[in-house]
């Protein structure tokens, strides 16, 4: 039996030009969620998760937990960072708190990774009435 | 066919030699007329009747007013407007948003509100700002003083392709007037640094104030712009500056002609000082009067002290970034590219120091000094000496030896005794104060249909519950300020827009740009500017460009201009 | 087939002013100068599979086609019945329609909050409190001999910033750099990657090696223009950098305060901070210093990561040091096309730039109470209207569960997770591509937007669809909640 190995990091979440062209293709397009739903992992990290870049990942804050693509970071190494782009996804994992002033936390969050292999990443109407019991357009 | 009819009123309209007497004033749609037959009647007996009041240099809109409000939302907190059926709501004590700038300056009386400083590449800006400014006209000026076209065409002595850019740049920018403030030192401030004086050449462009001073004279001369160029000198702000505000004004002496004012130098309290530094700071109001007595080819203003909290802001980056060196207090700096600078800081003017004290001194000193009221118009170039909400007070000063007596007992000790206020008698009357908020304002303009209650004139009017026969004014110097603070009537462009000093009526305002009418083809220049143009901005000669009817209510005036094709 | 020049982009806060569009009967059939993301938008956006092209009003529980007036209607009973809406959004209108806007929570007595409230508001909380030395984009591209760009990643959230207004722009006392560039990456990567570099301005991939040792590069000294990033983790922009610094997440503040002592000629008695080495921290310092013009262009790396707006305290009171030894400027990259608007109508007409409260007839002001992030935490609200945003994938979740649980009215030409769950949905033009306007670029200047093409008849412009708004409120107050 495989045992589901955790990876503690740092996650970032913020815009990628993916995410700035796909986004012009409509926010329920494939390309959205292709380069949305997706985290960025390093190399080393992908590798203690016992995952192949391209297979799903669950990220987990104190704040919710969330099934996305795991990708290979590409540039420099980053050993316990990880990349969310904006978006509904990122969003059930960031840290609400304002702190008082109107701005939650975006960026810095401590988060566990968890590879997913089995699970999918939820398309946007499904998560949109999971999240809000309300019927989407 | 609207009429109104201002009934037995002491009018006081110097343009039209009117002191004070009992008369009154016909409105018919929108202007002054010999008489109506019908209509409403105001009875303005016991009151005291005078044109709208004009304000040549106020900061009241565009990106450094509102870097301002951004800037101090501790100003806002304790000064708030309701919205009512009839306004809009705001905020603001030294720095009020834009309705509420409107609205205060209506319930004073006022009608018609230049802004000094506009940067061109943001025009659009201050006419954004300006439209949502009600109650008044306004106008704005350019700042040209720094700009690269300028000081590369002045360089070249080449003044008719000088004229035709700022013909140019007042219809690019829907502008009213050319503004120079610290002529050529915005340009070093780019890379941090200043000029000296009005001799020390401008880094990189080989050219001296001097000479920029002389050149858009000359070319305020050739286009004939309603009002003469409008000039914040270098080195405001500073200890022994009066130097080189004598040299400004000397500098053009023999550009003069027909004994008609040439050059406005504006809140010249900031640039009447003497001494060596801080330390040895004193007034120079003698020497800059006795100048001015002597001379007929300036204009005034006298950006008057009030102590206060304000917000100061100009487009003096380095006198900016002084004064933020001096208070420690929060700074602002905001260059604009091939233009100009700017510069915010807040301020306390306090009784007890020393300097200010003495400037609050000096600002009534060329006031009271100065012997013909038509050189110096009153401001208090809002908000860097204080807010136009103290225009009552500072008419007060004015017209009272007594109100001035009792500040006077409560101002810093060495003020006291050294400044020459304590030993000037002069009060002004209330013909003098026309003169000083309206007539002399608008004849410095240029606008002929403003400042005066002559037939043909547009019908701002104001009309205060004040009575000069029965009430020793200089003796009573609350009754003055009270008087002015909430006017009886404002009546803009024959509407009664104010009663009580409570609107009762919004209205728009016009916002004035000046038109330049010529033989020539002044647009000879717009091809290798739209060459330059490219490599000068980061925006495209099209995109810079206010259009007409940009915003509601631009009303063109027109020069003529003596350019020679 | 026309072409129309000078194009304003309504993307990101770049502006870019200068694309060119061709169009074929009321169609946009060719766009040039604009960066992929632009291109994308000019070419996509009237895709149907996205964008709104019928009012819709929920019924039973299923949003439903209604009519415009009845779509306009069922908004203005909304608003004028709410005891506290908030009106969200703005950063992606017209001046014009925030105009409106702000008129309309006046009216209604609610709160008007602007995107700036989740991105640069922290940066405006600090501004408020320090200042800012700052400048116009062309004072850059004339003087700028050093650019740092600090948490943010231009290349991907502003792709034509570096350009047109930084390293690879051309200026009256600068060149640009791009030459220079193109030589180090020919040294670096031979011939074959030089095409592909060139098409930078493209968006298709670049990549330099990684600098393995933190040191700067030999070649540094002898760059006019020297570029510096300093991020958390390596951007594309950190690859097109002179030099690359990285920080450790959550510690820009103590580096930027290293920096300040630095700069202030005292000593550091440790030998790292924040994960850099003390000696290149010393280096850069003197970089700082020894420029003639430098400039911080900031991202929301600094507004969104712990200190939040004590990051930027520290920035431009570094920004202030820097002034008294050579001349610095310090700019946010700002986010969407006209959120710099947004702050500046709103400032105008209110004093306060987000986060502006009616509920008293009068401007209030207070982030952390009357910020739309905060007041839907505390589920204080009983109504929105979203214009031309999408805060239901951007809020965090509890916040975006507020807001969905209110009647919600929505204002956008696109499709979103916010317009899918909204209670009544008004589609609307685009702004600088069917309807002109003014927006204000990241430095503030001011530009306008074009109108290229015509709307669908149905989609009117956000100004227009206000309007009715606002007239229907006044007419339902008037006559005491009946229309
Ligand atoms: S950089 Fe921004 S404004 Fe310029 S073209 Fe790209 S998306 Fe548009
Ligand atoms: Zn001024």
């Amino acid at each position: 039996m495989l045992i589901m190995s955790k990876v503690k990091v740092i996650l970032l979440t913020g815009r990628t030009i993916d995410q700035g062209v796909s986004k012009e293709h409509g926010k329920l397009s494939k390309e959205y969620q292709e380069k949305v739903a997706i985290c960025e992992v390093d190399s080393s990290d992908l590798k203690n998760l016992t995952v192949i870049k391209g297979l799903n990942i669950k990220v987990i804050t104190r704040f919710g937990s969330v099934v996305v693509k795991a990708i290979k970071s590409s540039r420099g190494s980053h050993p316990g960072i990880a990349y969310m782009p904006y978006g509904l996804w990122a969003n059930i994992v960031v840290d609400p708190h304002t702190h008082g002033i109107g701005m939650p936390s975006f960026k810095g969050i401590p988060a566990e990774l968890e590879a997913a292999p089995s699970e999918n990443v939820t398309p946007i109407p499904v998560l949109l009435e999971e999240t809000f019991r309300k019927k989407p357009q | 066919m609207k009429e109104l009819l201002i009934k037995n009123g002491f009018v006081y309209d110097p343009l039209n030699k009117i002191d004070g007497e009992t008369m009154d004033i016909a409105v018919r749609d929108g202007k002054i007329v010999e008489e109506v037959k019908k209509g409403k009647t105001i009875d303005a007996s016991g009151m005291v009747v005078m044109p709208g009041g004009v304000d040549i240099h106020s900061h009241i809109a565009g990106a450094k007013v509102n870097s301002g409000r951004l800037l101090r939302p501790e100003d806002h907190y304790k000064d708030v407007e309701l919205k009512t059926v009839l306004t809009r709501s705001g905020v603001g004590y030294s720095i009020p948003s834009t309705f509420t700038t409107g609205y205060r300056y209506s319930r004073m009386g006022w009608t018609t509100v230049m802004e000094p400083a506009m940067p061109p590449l943001k025009a659009k800006h201050t006419h954004e700002e300006l439209n949502d400014t009600p109650m008044v006209d306004k106008g704005a000026y350019p700042l040209l003083g720094s700009n690269w076209f300028v000081l590369e065409y002045l360089r070249a002595k080449m003044y008719g392709e000088c004229a035709a850019f700022v013909a140019w740049m007042m219809n690019a920018t829907k502008g009213y007037a050319i503004k120079l403030v610290n002529p050529g030192g915005l340009e070093a401030w780019g890379f941090g640094r200043n000029v000296r004086d009005i001799d020390d050449p401008v880094p990189n462009f080989d050219i001296t104030p001097r000479e920029i001073i002389q050149g858009l004279c000359k070319v305020n001369q050739i286009l004939n712009l309603p009002h003469t160029i409008h000039v914040h000198i270098n080195n405001l702000g500073k200890p022994g500056n009066y130097v080189t505000t004598l040299e400004t004004m000397r500098c053009v002496e023999n550009l003069a002609t027909d004994n008609k004012p040439i050059m406005h130098l504006t809140h010249c309290q900031f640039s009447a000082f003497a001494g060596e530094d801080w330390r040895t700071f004193k007034s120079a109001s003698e020497e800059i009067a006795e100048y001015v007595n002597s001379h007929s080819h300036v204009t005034l203003d006298m950006g008057q002290i009030v102590f206060t909290n304000t917000t100061t802001m100009t487009a003096d980056g380095p006198f900016q970034f002084t004064l933020y060196q001096i208070t420690g207090n929060k700074w602002v700096n905001n260059d604009v590219e091939t233009e100009t600078s700017s510069g915010i800081v807040p301020f306390q003017y306090k009784r007890k120091n020393y300097v200010h004290a003495t400037q609050w001194t000096i600002g009534l000193e060329l006031a009271l000094q100065i012997k013909d009221p038509w050189k110096i118009l009153l401001t208090t170039d809002h908000p860097n000496a204080g807010p136009f909400t103290a225009y009552p007070k500072v008419i007060t000063w004015l017209m009272s030896r007594k109100a001035r007596d009792d500040v006077m007992k409560k101002v810093n000790k060495k003020t006291r005794r050294k400044a020459p206020l304590s030993a000037i008698d002069r009060e002004y009357s209330l013909y003098e104060i026309a003169i000083a908020t309206r007539a002399g304002q608008a004849k410095a303009l240029g606008l002929e249909s403003k400042g005066h209650l002559g037939v043909g004139a547009d019908a701002d009017i104001s009309v205060y519950n004040l009575d000069p026969k029965k009430t020793n004014l200089a003796d009573n110097p609350e009754a003055i300020t009270k008087a002015f603070k909430k006017a009886a009537y404002t009546i803009k462009d024959g509407e009664i827009v104010v009663r009580d000093g409570e609107v009762v009526n919004s209205v728009n305002g016009r916002t004035y740009w000046v038109k330049v009418e010529t033989q020539a083809n002044l647009f000879e220049i717009e091809p290798e500017l739209k060459r330059a143009f490219e490599k000068y901005y980061t925006v495209k000669y099209e995109n810079y460009l206010v259009p007409q009817n940009f915003s509601a209510h631009q009303t063109p005036v027109t020069a003529k201009a003596r350019i020679k094709s | 087939m026309t072409l129309v020049k000078n194009v304003t982009c309504p993307i990101c806060g770049t502006l870019c002013d200068d694309l060119e569009v061709e169009v074929e009967e009321n169609s946009i059939v060719d766009v040039r100068n604009a960066c992929a993301i632009g291109e994308a938008k000019f070419l996509n956006f009237t895709d149907p599979k996205h964008r709104n092209l019928k009012p819709l009003v929920r019924k039973g529980g299923e949003l439903t086609e209604v009519s415009l007036d009845e779509a306009v209607e069922r908004s203005a009973q909304i608003l004028a019945h709410a005891q506290y809406p908030i009106l969200y959004g703005w950063s992606c209108t017209s001046c014009q329609a925030i105009r409106v806007g702000i008129e309309l929570a006046e009216e209604v007595g609610g709160v008007i909050d602007n995107t700036s409230t989740v991105c640069h508001g922290p940066s405006i909380l600090s501004i408020q409190s320090v200042g800012i030395p700052t400048c116009t984009l062309g004072q850059v591209r004339h003087r700028a001999d050093l650019v740092v760009y600090w948490a943010s990643d231009p290349y991907s959230a502003h792709p034509r910033h570096i350009e047109r207004y930084t390293s690879f722009s051309d200026g009256r006392f600068q060149e640009s750099e791009w030459e220079h560039y193109v030589t180090r990456l020919r040294g670096v990567l031979g011939k074959k990657r030089l095409s592909r570099a060139s098409a930078r301005i493209s968006m298709r991939e670049v990549s330099i090696p990684p600098i393995a040792d933190p040191k700067l590069p030999p070649e540094f000294e002898t760059e006019k223009r020297k570029l510096i990033v300093v991020d958390v983790r390596k951007t594309r922009s950190a690859e097109i950098a002179d030099f690359f610094i990285q920080v450790e997440p959550n510690r820009d503040f103590e580096l930027l305060q290293a920096l300040r002592l630095l700069v202030k000629d005292e000593e550091l008695e440790v030998d790292k901070v924040a994960g850099v080495p003390v000696d290149l921290l010393e280096e850069f310092a003197d970089i700082l210093i020894s420029c003639n013009f430098g400039i911080f262009f900031f991202g929301v790396g600094l507004t969104m990561s712990s200190g939040k707006h004590r990051n930027i305290d520290a920035a431009i009171a570094l920004t202030k040091d820097l002034n008294y030894r050579t001349k610095f400027a310090i700019m946010p990259m700002r986010g969407h096309f006209n959120v710099a608007g947004a702050n500046i109508v709103s400032t105008w007409q209110t004093g306060y730039p987000f986060a502006v409260d009616f509920s008293h007839g009068y401007p209030r002001y207070n982030p952390g109470e009357t910020s739309a992030v905060d007041i839907l935490q505390r589920d204080e609200s009983d109504a929105s209207l979203i214009i031309a945003s999408d805060p239901v994938s951007n809020f965090p979740r509890n916040a975006a569960q507020n807001l969905v649980k209110n009647p919600m009215i929505t204002i956008d030409p696109v499709v979103s997770p916010t317009t899918m769950m909204a209670d009544v949905v008004i589609p609307s033009a685009f702004v600088g591509i069917e309807v002109e306007g003014t927006a204000y670029r990241m430095d503030c200047v001011p530009l306008p937007m074009k109108k290229i093409v015509e709307p669908p008849k149905i989609c009117l412009p956000d100004e227009e669809i206000l309007r009715r708004i606002l007239l229907q409120v006044r007419q339902i107050r008037q006559t005491g909640g009946k229309a």
